[in-house]
């Protein structure tokens, strides 16, 4: 049964803790640093930003990525913003106020300790990507502007255009492009992390694939730290980039490191809906366009297919206005969401698919005038146009929700060390600081943050006592085993010899898991998503078929071990859903729902991070770490 | 729709050829790219081996999609990267060729995959703000005028794709340097280490055997962001100036 886990949370006050943390950590000497090998996997902004900030401290790093080159990590793609407690605007903003907003639209399932120190360092990001020459908005005399985003009443959200992300990963890409002039990062690009090492009980190493050549390559280090995005790919069509996925979490898992709360997905409301089955993703429309543009239906089941403009203000419906005055249009993701879709299935949809809600700007263009909405949105607008052919100047945009993030992710501790010793998680691999449901703009400050000003400090509480481990040899049967495990189930993939694409097998995963596991859940759908998941494993390990060879580059072949990774987690996410006998933030179990249909939550039984442990091949391990809120008072969540 | 396909295949069995694909059923509703997906699934149910392409985004911002369509770099549409661009631009009955990016310093992987770590290098040799994490003052103590960080940023906007390359008769790489000299050096965080910058990003892009800028700016039209050949002129002025400086210290 569940034992508890210990989370280290530093004592004392909750706004001395991470003061005092950094004051009486174990620290590591220069000329020891130099002594010891780190190992970071992924370059997006979680893993640039640490490996750029351990090479600057002197430690041997070595990042590996996937991609042709660090700078194509998923982070690009962040469109929004990244919130910082500077409270530029004098709007009433603090550091506390940014651990509150962060807890609360977490509906209560985040860890206290780590939200306010992520809170406490955020101005400290904004400070260092301005210092890197990251582009952010500026106002007519020359300072910082902001915007705001969902679930928040103050303006604290930094951007650069539409392409904040874009803008914060080439100045964390630089950073990590200068450390490997250096020589203190080593950088390997077109390497995927299929296992971890573990010697003794520590992890010790990976095992990489050469994509190019196919080789499998030892890596050994004191220290591996995954920094290598979230899943939300489990669901096929997601607005993540098509290469995320969860292998290098996932075997991590399996080589016991525990999966926190993976049921924890976040749906976004506005998103381009789905056009046909070919669709390969969807396209996120920035949550920063609820800041101007009203979500509506026609009140008439009739009007769904009219021209939106010849439908009269008295027929349509403000949902969002009408059922949350005091955020109108800007509450929380989950919220919006699962408000878009009560509107689609009482059938008042819009489009041909009836999956769809306008998302209008007629009334900002009244009131602002064209050119202001343009600067604001132009490179929005024209990424619409482009995929759907129409033009948001003249006719309400059409938006869904799509699957953008996931909350859960392996389990760390208060140093975000996972349950392996010697194995960390940083960014949106972990299990993370957002609770059941994530604020926008929040991810970029957690990436950076983990990168730029949490790891440096902790690793160093694991390092100071390897300064005499000495370099740690591959050469041992640890890393032979698992280079063989490895190199089996490449063989075992090659050899499939089936006749159904991995393609396919991906495609009906996503269905099953965004039918019985989305936005909406119950007891009975998952026990039928488990079954049918089960039977989906057997059936790819049949009848997929990889072609060509394992030693040459091979796109389909990483598809394949991808997808057969995201099959056993699709499980274990299942698992979660059901077992949560409740409703928070992105998990919303149907049964239970207020009368308003809002999330219920129970907080005499679920307040816990739920921490998951490999199974074998029995069922996964149950391990409960309690949420205990000592600063802030647990309420009903309410956006009214 | 039917299209025809005409793909620049190379590795494995194929020497570097073009193969014909026809008759492939599309709708216009499609990506580019998801009518290569679509193409892709074919080949397999057939047991051979898909064209090989890259991608990620596929939404115009990583930088990862490349392709040389009917012979323009991202295809026909200005200011738009591979993964925008959607079938209901062609026609029944149409030939689309696609080739890889080709340039001698973009090495082909396979099919239509090539290796652009060399731009990865030009960075390395010099494209960013000497500041440790930790350094840094507060954001707002240097304020910097709108229309500056503006320009800045429209040349900070480069997604790193190779089309500026793959335009040139001369296979150059000014466009993709210079809208990093540019981005930085309009910058007062940029400032200090300009001149070292430019010169050091210059001889790098000259040692991975790009080629000489004749101003034909092929690269400016077909770069999905248009990146204007300003930052060249730029580029150029900070390079003189450079070694000028450099020239003065010596003496
Ligand atoms: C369209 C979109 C818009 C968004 N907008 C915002 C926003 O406005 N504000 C906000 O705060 N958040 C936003 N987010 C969320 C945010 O972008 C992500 O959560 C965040 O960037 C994740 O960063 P990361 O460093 O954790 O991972 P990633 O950026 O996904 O990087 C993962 C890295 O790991 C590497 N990797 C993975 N597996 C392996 C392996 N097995 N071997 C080797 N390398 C591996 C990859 O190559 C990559 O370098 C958005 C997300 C999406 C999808
Ligand atoms: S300058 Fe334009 S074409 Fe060249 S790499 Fe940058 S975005 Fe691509
Ligand atoms: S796939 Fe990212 S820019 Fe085209």
């Amino acid at each position: 049964m569940a034992t508890a886990i210990d989370s280290k949370i530093p004592a004392g006050n909750i706004t001395e803790k991470w003061e005092s943390y950094k004051g009486h950590v174990p620290l590591v000497a220069p000329n020891n640093k130099r002594r010891i090998d780190v190992i970071i996997v992924g370059s997006g902004l979680a893993g640039a930003s640490a490996a750029a900030s351990l090479g600057e401290l002197g430690y041997n790093v070595k990042c590996f990525t996937f991609h042709d080159s660090p700078r194509r990590a998923h982070s690009i793609a962040a469109q929004g913003g990244i919130n910082a407690a500077k409270n530029y605007r004098n709007d009433g903003d603090s550091v506390y106020r940014l651990f509150y907003d962060t807890i609360k639209g977490g509906d209560f399932r985040a860890r206290e300790a780590n939200v306010h120190r992520l809170a406490e360092v955020s101005g400290d990001i904004i400070d260092q990507c301005v210092a890197q020459g990251v582009p952010f908005a500026r106002e007519y005399g020359g300072l910082l502007d902001n915007r705001s985003f969902g679930g928040t009443q103050v303006s604290r959200t930094f951007y650069a255009r539409g392409q904040t992300g874009q803008q914060l990963l080439i100045g964390a890409y630089q950073a990590l492009s200068r450390q490997v002039a250096l020589g203190t990062v080593k950088l390997y690009n077109r390497h995927e992390m299929l296992d971890t090492v573990v010697v003794d009980g520590k992890c010790r190493g990976i095992i990489v694939r050469n994509l190019l050549t196919g080789e499998l390559e030892r890596h050994a280090a004191h220290a591996v730290v995954l920094c290598t995005g979230g899943y939300g790919n489990v669901f096929y069509l997601s607005t993540n980039a098509m290469m995320c996925n969860t292998t290098a979490t996932w075997r991590a898992h399996r080589r016991g490191a525990f999966f926190g709360n993976p049921c924890y997905t976040q749906i976004h409301p506005t998103c381009i809906p789905v056009s046909g089955e070919y669709q390969s993703k969807l396209t996120l429309m920035s949550e920063s366009l609820r800041n101007d543009g009203r979500c509506w239906v026609p009140k008439k089941a009739e009007d769904r297919l009219k021209d939106p403009r010849q439908i009269p203000e008295e027929d349509r419906d403000y949902y969002l206005e009408r059922r949350y005055p005091a955020f109108g249009n800007l509450v929380p993701r989950d919220i919006a969401s699962r408000a878009a879709k009560v509107a689609c299935d009482e059938g008042l949809g819009v489009g041909k698919s009836g999956l769809a809600v306008y998302l209008d700007f007629a009334d900002a263009i009244k009131r602002k005038g064209k050119a202001a909405v343009e600067l604001a949105y132009g490179n929005l607008f024209d990424m619409y146009a482009k995929i759907t052919g129409e033009n948001p100047y003249e006719t309400p945009m059409r938006i869904y929700p799509a699957v953008h993030y996931t909350m859960g992710g392996l389990w760390v501790d208060y140093d975000l060390m996972t349950s392996v010793p010697g194995l960390y998680a940083c960014g949106e691999a972990n299990f993370s600081d957002h609770g059941a449901n994530r604020l926008g703009a929040s991810a970029l400050m957690q990436g950076l943050a983990d990168g730029y000003f949490v790891l440096p400090y902790t690793i160093g509480s694991y390092l100071s006592k390897e300064i005499r481990t000495g370099a740690i040899s591959t050469n041992t049967p640890e890393f032979e085993q698992v280079e063989k495990e490895v190199r089996e189930r490449i063989n075992q993939l090659m050899n499939l010899g089936g006749s159904q694409s991995v393609e396919s097998f991906h495609r009906r995963l996503g269905k099953i898991m965004w039918d019985k596991c989305g936005m909406a859940r119950n007891a009975e759908g998952l026990k039928q998503a488990i079954q049918e998941i089960q039977a989906l494993k057997a059936e790819f390990w049949k009848d997929a078929f990889v072609p060509g060879s394992a030693n040459d580059f091979n796109p389909e072949l990483e598809k394949a071990w991808r997808v057969a990774d995201f099959i056993e987690l699709g499980e274990l996410m299942c698992r979660d859903a059901l077992h949560r006998n409740e409703s928070c933030g992105g998990h919303f179990r149907e049964e239970y729902q207020t009368d308003k249909g809002e999330a219920e939550r129970d907080d005499v039984n679920f307040q816990y991070v739920a921490a998951w442990e490999w199974g074998g091949n029995g069922e996964p391990v149950l391990h409960k770490e309690p949420l205990v809120y000592e600063e802030i008072e647990v309420v009903q969540r309410s956006y009214e | 729709m039917k299209l025809n396909l005409k793909i620049w295949r190379q590795g494995g069995k194929y020497k570097g050829e073009f193969v014909n694909y026809p008759n492939l059923e599309v709708n216009p509703d499609m990506s580019f790219l998801e009518m290569l997906d679509v193409l892709n699934e074919e080949l397999v149910s057939k047991r051979e081996e898909p064209v090989a392409f890259e991608h990620d985004c596929r939404e115009g911002i990583c930088g990862t999609c490349s392709l040389v369509i009917d012979g323009q770099a991202h295809g026909p549409m200005k200011g738009t990267t591979t993964c925008q661009v959607h079938m209901r631009h062609y026609h029944e009955g149409e030939t689309i060729v696609i080739e890889p990016f080709r340039a001698q310093s973009f090495p082909v992987i396979k099919d239509l995959v090539v290796d652009r770590s060399a731009f990865d290098r030009i960075i390395q040799s010099g494209g960013y703000v000497s500041v440790n994490t930790g350094q840094a003052q507060d954001a707002n103590a240097i304020p910097i005028e709108k229309e500056q960080a503006s320009h800045s940023f429209d040349a900070a906007a480069c997604i790193g794709c190779g089309a500026c390359v793959a335009a040139c008769p001369n296979s150059s790489a000014m466009l993709f340097t210079s809208a990093k000299v540019s981005h930085l050096a309009l910058l007062p965080q940029g400032l200090v280490e300009h001149q070292k910058r430019v010169l050091a990003m210059v001889a790098q892009m000259d040692k991975e055997g790009f080629g000489k800028c004749s101003n034909v700016t092929a690269c400016e039209a077909e770069c999905p962001k248009e990146i204007s050949v300003e930052n060249i002129a730029r580029m150029n002025r900070e390079y003189m100036g450079a070694v000028f400086a450099s020239d003065k210290k010596m003496v």
